[in-house]
């Protein structure tokens, strides 16, 4: 009995190491999967990533209203707006609207209330940096007046794509469906590594 | 190399010198070339080539940078140890600490004094040759077991112990599986060993008996084990001992020890090349010596790299096991079956004194139906994961 189990310990070493073999040279003649980030992809990896991935935050000014919705929302005060309002101007004025990067927690408590769309968060992850300085992202260097809200549809050529992206963005907290101003996840899907 | 030497005497150069003297000195020469151009380059670009085939078993790609298809990688690592500092812990004992590498490093140089390259190109045509690197290559456990020791740390002891257990009683099965070789050929010589077979198939020793079939695994088995190649890379196993025996090396140091594991892969199939494949045989093509001479030694060189091959393809398919493991398979499988194999053989040759031709060609036949199997089992694995219908097919290495 336990020469024929001994007989039967050889055989089976020998037939699974035969069938392991055979598996992992089938694995030599099948290509790697590998996505050679960040330079040997065929489309920017940042251009694969659907609409409304949490990157790196953006805030439009042209159409930013200085209502400060985002700043109130941000748990972490990453958000830092300063502005007052004035006639003579005719609205509000902002003078600084910085966000610090090395704070945010990409929640996007921030891009929910915003009524415009004008803070959102782009595809762009590539943030590593030199130094806590350089992670603050300031969008006003002189002051600027906020965008008003006007009654119908915005007539100026430069802001109305940008409103209409905005909304896009805004729109599909409700609605649930990112429109395709981008690419589809699924057509960038296929990321070949180019030949060398 | 003898011969080249008794040449250059007849023609009075070194007159001043004794014989003696010029022949260690033409050893040393001819030692530090093989060292330093074939040593380290096979054994540089075979951590390369592992790193590779590896990662394509992976499914991933592997170092691919440095270099057109990262051909370079290995000379750039090897460069970034030379940098390294060379640390040895305080509490380690320095001289044995220090030494262990090299003695490590002597074993495993020492082999390539009776390692043919062709019928001409061979630095000692010894007549012990098989024996004596059986002998060297146990130089390597006194390496390792110095580098286990010194380091006074857990992890190297325990590593160290393993290697010195593993390799002495791996051994034993790796002797006497060469004893059927040694049988059939009557001698220890590895030029003679090549002699005797021929360049076809039929003519080596692989297949001269169903019993030299079986030794060639055994053998293989047991070589594997003593380079600490997984499956039986206990001495080292990084999940459990960090890096084994290893552990507190760094710099050259480190290096030396994986010089002498990948060096050891070319050993082990120049070994199993010169014993069992016909090592160094080609057909009569050509009666240009210089043009025998790189084709038998490309003939052997690829023989025993292919080798080379299998054992990293083991390594990457194979399980570590364990220490118990290691030692049943030793003792309870290997020994016995080499025991009655080496009987066996004597037996055969009290039969067929001259061997045999008909069960040549039918042991060729074997071999050749067993490869034939492997493909197609192959090709059932390709066909099961659908890899032609899902476009993943290649047969390029740079894919």
């Amino acid at each position: 009995m336990a020469g024929l189990q001994y007989i039967r310990n050889i055989a089976a070493t020998c037939s699974t190491v035969f069938e392991g073999m055979a598996v992992t040279f089938s694995h030599l003649v099948r290509k790697p999967v590998t996505v050679q980030y960040p330079d040997r992809t065929a489309l920017r990896v940042q251009d694969t990533l659907p609409f409304r991935y949490r990157g790196i935050l953006d805030v439009d000014l042209e159409i930013c209203t200085g209502c400060l919705a985002c700043e109130r929302a941000c748990p972490i005060d990453c958000i830092v707006i300063d502005g007052k309002k004035d006639k003579d101007a005719g609205g509000i004025v902002m003078t600084r609207f910085d966000i610090d990067m090395a704070k945010c927690m990409y929640c996007g408590l921030c891009s929910e209330p915003c009524p415009t769309g004008a803070i959102h968060h782009t595809p762009e992850f590539e943030g590593a940096d030199y130094s806590l300085e350089s992670l603050i992202r300031r969008f006003i260097d002189e002051p600027v007046l906020a965008y008003k809200p006007k009654k119908g549809i915005e007539v100026s050529a430069d802001i109305a794509p940008l409103l209409e992206r905005g909304m896009c963005y805004i729109d599909d907290f409700a609605v649930g469906v990112a429109p395709a101003p981008k690419p589809k996840p699924e057509a960038a899907a296929v990321v070949e590594p180019k030949p060398e | 190399m003898q011969g080249y030497l008794d040449s250059l005497i007849a023609a009075g150069w070194f007159s001043a010198l004794p014989v003696q003297v010029v022949y260690a000195g033409g050893m040393l020469l001819a030692g530090a070339v093989v060292l330093f151009v074939f040593i380290l380059l096979v054994a540089g670009f075979t951590t390369f080539v592992e790193r590779r085939i590896w990662a394509r078993i992976h499914s991933r790609v592997g170092p691919n940078r440095v270099g057109p298809q990262g051909v370079l990688q290995w000379l750039a690592d090897g460069l970034k140890l030379f940098m390294k500092e060379d640390l040895i812990p305080a509490a380690a004992d320095r001289k044995l600490f220090r030494m262990a590498p090299y003695v490590v490093l002597m074993g495993f140089v020492a082999t390539f004094a009776v390692i043919p390259f062709s019928s001409r190109l061979v630095i000692a045509e010894m007549d012990i040759g098989l024996l004596f690197v059986l002998t060297v290559t146990s130089l390597v456990v006194v390496g390792i077991l110095m580098a286990g020791w010194a380091s006074n740390n857990k992890w190297s002891l325990i590593g160290g112990i393993r290697g010195a257990a593993q390799i002495v009683s791996y051994e034993i099965p790796a002797g006497l599986s060469i004893l059927p070789v040694v049988l059939l050929a009557g001698t220890l010589n590895m030029q003679e060993l090549i002699r005797q077979q021929g360049w076809a198939p039929w003519d080596w020793t692989l297949f001269a008996n169903p019993f030299a079939f079986v030794a060639f695994f055994l053998f293989f088995t047991a070589a594997l084990a003593e380079g600490n190649r997984t499956p039986f890379d206990l001495p080292e196993a990084e999940t459990e001992l960090v890096a084994g025996f290893v552990t507190e090396y760094s710099g050259v140091r480190y290096l030396m020890f994986f010089l002498v594991e990948w060096g050891n892969l070319y050993v082990i199939g120049a070994l199993v090349t010169t014993m069992f494949l016909g090592g160094w045989n080609i057909p009569p093509v050509t009666d240009s010596v210089f043009l025998q001479t790189l084709l038998e030694f490309l003939t052997f060189f690829f023989k025993a790299y292919f080798w080379v091959f299998v054992a990293i393809w083991i390594r990457g398919t194979l399980p570590r096991v364990r220490v118990d493991q290691l030692m049943s398979v030793c003792w309870k499988y290997l020994v016995p079956i080499a025991f009655v194999n080496a009987i066996a053989t004597a037996l055969w040759i009290i039969a067929f004194p001259h061997g045999n031709r008909v069960v040549a060609f039918v042991m060729t036949g074997i071999g050749a139906a067993l490869v034939a199997l492997f493909f197609s089992r192959v090709a059932f694995h390709l066909r099961r994961s659908r890899v032609r219908a899902r476009n993943q097919f290649t047969l390029s290495p740079f894919a």
